[in-house]
């Protein structure tokens, strides 16, 4: 069963073929059989999951059912799920059940799918290979001894090994799609403002995106279109007419003008990531696309502006957990100074923490001008640069990642190397546009994914191509032999 | 540019974040190195450019002045560590 | 060689919304603990913050009757900074883009005019409070007023006394209750003043200053700034120095006392808002708002001047709060304009006095600006006499009904008959033969007892000046 479309699925729920009750309870099972040694899991939620399943096949045998309705879905741990444990993978949350539910949650509640649990992830979904967990790295399905990425790097692995069908994730430098790069599977982080941060914990408020993570462009397609939307809580929520993101995905690509960007092509670029890419791209033109050279002169800055304003956010949006309303409060505090100190310095992890220090220190009297603003002008630079690209061509391709997926413990001692690891992917959060991983190839048994990037709501676009793509070829479809 | 103990405690006290003695080294190697990579920021010619808070050039929404929200303080204090009589409780705020 | 004194303000007016500023929580006073905090006032993980509209048209408001400048880009940024009362560890507030820009207010003192300069006034939301004594050795916190919308209005360092200080304040106080966008309740704390004080000699730099906060009233106000006025001359001319502190006024005792000073200057790394995106106002958004103002003190003081006739003592009284205008101005209205000064004379004295008495407000009149005209309308007609008119008044104080049932039923109505009132003279003078001998021999002052015997003689009835008409024709016989 977990071998099927999410359109195969839909059909054979409302043939009444399979019931949501079956599926859910085969990804349960396969959840218990796999995920203690994969840790793609920080909760599992099986009563809630069969209380909702047999919701959806009341409503299924009812004819009132949805086209998502019984297909079950995992949650990053960073959205809010009512009476369920919401930890962002940090000690600090570790206690905390949220009191109510992210606006993804409530959308996905409304179209039936079942939650079957809340997905491992970088602490505060800082980091790019979920090694900063509370809980404990997650692996990758591929290869136990590499990362799956980060900060999303549970929903991408549970989507390898096949221990969901779906699953939400959330991108602020690429969390989305490296780590479905690392992983093999389909990714998009939408426009910014496309998919309300209403209940998202909040790392970087002016980059978090939230999207859908899946086998296949198609069930991406269909998860967005379940995800996206206008909501009212939230200020940065876009007011747009409600798109059918499925509806385009047969077009033909003849005349699409693909750009690719020399800069995304050079030093530090893995050769044999880059042949996949490079073949990715010839597919692509063989379906019809033209290829035209675009140019991103600021993509070094980005990495440096994004590591001043990221942690900037973050360093603010993360004084609210100070052990006194929820959340990780220290044992006998002295006083109020102790109460803070001590609650925060043992409630976060180490790269939080750095996070935190590093961005109050450039918000700091003195540098804010010279690291602040600086950035925030860098920040201009780079999406001016996708600006006029985008006057050349239709959609940018590119590396997702320099490299395939690390080894665990590799990168932890070296937190600049890994930030190093973003290049492709930050550029894009800094502009607020869409970007896709798709899979691509695979280097020494490690999945490599292509990076589709778009003009602002072009997220049609990115998936019409990602499905034209995945007709012709067949990496999306594969799986690690010992999950399949 | 590489930070000092002084520097250390001042960002630790800004952040609220205690940084053990026996660590502050270590720390403030690390947040060094990654000063080093704002360096690269300086190089970029940005006096004509106007900062960038936001992705895209929105305007704020606002929101009829109704009240929509209703008493639900038992529900939000079952996950406060320390509650009594409707309050969150800390240690004595002098003033 | 004297001290010149230099005196700002900042003027926190909490706004008149139903909601807070960033969530759809009742701002209502005096709730149980925490009931009116949801779940983005306190912070918690997730919530973001939603602009209430109303906020804007109150803030622009202010700015035209300031004068001031409009921020037509508004932005809001964050102020951090850790306490148990500010859930999400920092304050949304305006600094580098406050909505009001620059303006002005005009104050008057003992007869001086000057213009007090208003340097911006920005949008923020309060902060909770603490709560001592429910567990030893703990503060509660209760996150009701968090989240509540206030203007906060800057002065510029304009003013040279207290007394000065104390009428820009009570001038704003007017001000915004006025606009309706501040209900100016001190106690309650929805308007609050912190009054930054200093001294130097007269063109030197401006002097190190003190900050005096929490003080919930006028008077007290301008005690404390005396106080510390004399307090700082005392310290510089012994050689001392002044400590840049924020200071509490000690009412019983009369002084301002030191609040323990932080160890080291706050660094509150203020920065663009990033959950909220800048506020734009337009030309049409100021129209719209302009179209709506009322008028203002100043400019209604100068028409009951112009239109009424008021002198500026009394066109000053009853303009002292928008209410007190309103009803002053609807009895007018109701009585056709026709003696506005006699309408005056009713709300100002017998009105505010029983108002007064009776410890309630313009607003909590038991007797309305229609039942007063409708009780004017009698006075002008001569149905009665003022005096008997203060009897009608108090019989409609108590509820009695409008001025023509209480005149009716008390059998109140003047007497106008010529016949009647000749009989009560006659009657009179024949009871005082030997007063009419004086009256006759030259002492024309006893006309006034015979007047005050005819009056008594009718209850108080009598049209007094036919009274007076027909005793003297009589007497003159």
């Amino acid at each position: 069963m977990h071998n099927l479309t999410i359109k195969q699925m839909s059909e054979k729920l409302h043939a009444g073929e399979i019931t949501s009750v079956q599926l859910t309870q085969h990804y349960l099972d396969r959840i218990s059989k796999y995920d203690a040694e994969l840790n793609a899991y920080v909760t599992v939620t099986p009563e809630l999951a069969m209380a909702m399943a047999e919701e959806a096949d009341r409503q299924l045998s009812e004819g009132t059912a949805g086209l998502l309705t019984g297909i079950p879905v995992a949650h990053k741990d960073i959205f809010c799920t009512d009476g369920v444990k919401t930890s962002c993978s940090s000690k600090m949350l570790d206690n905390f059940i949220a009191p109510y539910d992210a606006h993804v949650v409530t959308q996905l509640k409304k179209a039936g799918m079942p939650i079957l649990g809340k997905t491992n992830m970088d602490e505060f979904a800082m980091g790019s290979s979920s090694e900063s967990s509370y809980y404990g790295p997650t692996k990758n399905p591929w290869d136990h001894q590499a990362v799956p990425g980060g900060s999303s790097g549970g929903a991408a692995a549970v989507i390898a090994a096949g221990l969901a069908p779906m699953a939400t994730g959330t991108d602020t430098g690429g969390s989305i799609r490296q780590p479905a790069s690392f992983c093999g599977i389909t990714g998009i982080k939408p426009t910014y403002g496309t998919v309300s941060r209403f209940g998202i914990v909040a790392y970087a408020s002016s980059f978090d995106q939230a999207g859908p993570m899946t086998r296949s462009a198609e069930d991406a397609a269909w998860l967005l279109d379940a995800m996206a939307g206008f909501d009212q809580r939230d200020s940065t929520s876009l007011h747009r007419e409600k798109t059918d993101y499925a509806a385009g995905l047969n077009n033909s690509l003849k005349g699409l003008k693909v750009g690719v960007p020399a800069e995304y092509f050079g030093e530090g670029l893995d050769p044999q990531v880059e042949k996949i890419v490079k073949d990715a791209i010839a597919e692509v033109e063989k379906l019809g696309a033209e290829i035209v050279e675009v140019s991103l002169p600021n993509k070094d800055l980005a990495v440096p502006a994004y590591y001043v304003l990221a942690p900037a956010e973050a360093s603010s949006n993360l004084s609210r957990f100070d052990g006194v309303r929820f959340g990780h409060r220290c044992e006998n505090p002295k006083d109020l100074q102790d109460l803070y100190n001590r609650s925060r310095s043992e409630g976060f992890g180490a790269e939080v923490k750095r996070r935190i220090m590093v961005g109050a220190y450039a918000l700091s009297a003195g540098f804010y001008d010279a690291y602040y603003v600086k950035a925030q002008k860098l920040r201009r630079l780079v999406r001016d640069d996708f600006t006029r690209a985008f006057e050349q061509c239709d959609v940018i391709m590119g590396p997702v990642a320099p490299t395939p997926a690390f080894n665990i413990g590799e990168k932890t001692d070296d937190p600049t190397s890994m930030y190093l690891a973003d290049l492709y992917t930050i550029p894009v959060n800094l502009a607020g546009l869409p970007g896709m991983s798709v899979p691509a190839g695979f280097v020494n048994d490690r999945p490599v994914g292509l990076h589709i990037v778009g003009p602002y709501f072009s997220e049609t676009k990115l998936l019409n191509i990602a499905h034209q793509y995945q007709q012709v070829t067949d990496w999306h479809t594969r799986m690690p032999a010992q999950y399949q | 540019m590489s930070l000092g103990k002084t520097e250390v405690e001042y960002i630790s006290r800004l952040a609220a974040i205690a940084v053990d003695e026996n660590e502050v080294e270590q720390v403030a190697g690390k947040l060094s190195n990654i000063l080093d990579l704002f360096k690269q920021m300086e190089a970029a010619d940005t006096a004509n450019v106007e900062p960038m808070a936001h992705p895209l050039d929105q305007v704020q929404r606002l929101r009829p002045d109704v009240i929509t929200e209703t008493d639900e303080h038992e529900k939000l204090q079952s996950v406060a560590p320390a509650a009594q009589d409707g309050l969150y409780l800390v240690p004595q705020v002098i003033e | 060689m004297s001290w010149e004194v230099v005196i700002g303000l900042e003027i926190h007016a909490q706004l008149t919304t139903q909601t807070k500023i960033f969530s759809g929580s009742s701002i209502a006073y005096g709730a149980e603990p925490n009931t009116q905090a949801c779940a983005i006032d306190l912070g918690m993980p997730g919530m973001l913050p939603v602009l209430n509209e109303a906020v804007i048209g109150k803030s622009i408001r202010l700015a035209l009757a300031l004068n001031a400048e409009i921020g037509k880009k508004s932005v809001f940024e964050r102020k951090n900074y850790f306490y148990p009362d500010l859930p999400k560890g920092y304050q949304t507030s305006q600094l580098e883009y406050p909505i009001v820009g620059k303006g002005h207010l005009e104050i008057e003192v003992d007869g001086e005019k000057k213009k007090i300069g208003v340097t911006r006034a920005h949008l923020e939301e309060d902060a909770g409070k603490s709560v001592h004594g429910i567990v030893p050795g703990m503060s509660g916190i209760d996150l009701n007023r968090a989240g509540t919308p206030l203007l906060e209005i800057v002065s510029e360092p304009d003013m040279r006394s207290a007394k000065e200080a104390v009428a820009y304040a009570r001038k704003m106080h007017e001000l915004v209750q006025y606009l309706g966008i501040c209900d100016g309740n001190m106690q309650e704390g929805s308007f609050r003043v912190d009054s930054n004080v200093s001294v130097r000699r007269p063109g030197e730099p401006l002097g190190t200053r003190t900050e005096l906060k929490n003080i919930n009233s006028f008077r007290f106000i301008e005690k404390a700034i005396e106080f510390e006025i004399e307090r700082q001359i005392e310290i510089l001319e012994s050689g001392g120095k002044i400590v840049q502190e924020t200071r509490l006024y000690d009412a019983d005792n009369d002084v301002t006392r030191s609040m323990r000073t932080k160890e080291e200057a706050n660094d509150y790394r203020y920065f663009p808002c990033p959950d909220l995106l800048p506020v734009m106002i337009t030309d049409e958004d100021i129209e719209a708002v302009r179209a709506q103002m009322p008028e203002l003190p100043d400019a209604k003081r100068a028409r009951y001047v112009s239109e009424f006739g008021l002198n500026d003592y009394d066109a000053g009284v009853l303009t002292a709060s928008r209410q007190l205008a309103e009803y002053y101005e609807a009895v007018v209205s109701q009585t056709q304009g026709k003696d506005p000064k006699l309408c005056a004379n009713w709300v100002m004295t017998d009105l505010s006095g029983a108002l007064n008495k009776a410890g309630l407000s313009i607003s909590d009149s038991p007797i309305t600006a229609e039942q007063l005209a409708g009780m004017i309308e009698r006075i002008l007609d001569d149905t009665i006499s003022g005096k008997i008119a203060k009897q009608v008044f108090d019989a409609m104080w108590k509820g009695e009904g409008t001025a023509d049932e209480i005149i009716e039923s008390k059998g109140l109505k003047q007497i106008t008959d010529s016949s009647a009132i000749e009989a009560l003279v006659d009657e009179v003078l024949a009871n005082n033969p030997s007063q009419v001998e004086a009256y006759k021999g030259g002492q024309e002052k006893m006309l006034g007892y015979f007047v005050g015997q005819v009056m008594k003689a009718s209850g108080g009835q009598a049209n007094p000046g036919q009274v007076n008409q027909i005793l003297k024709a009589k007497l003159s016989d």
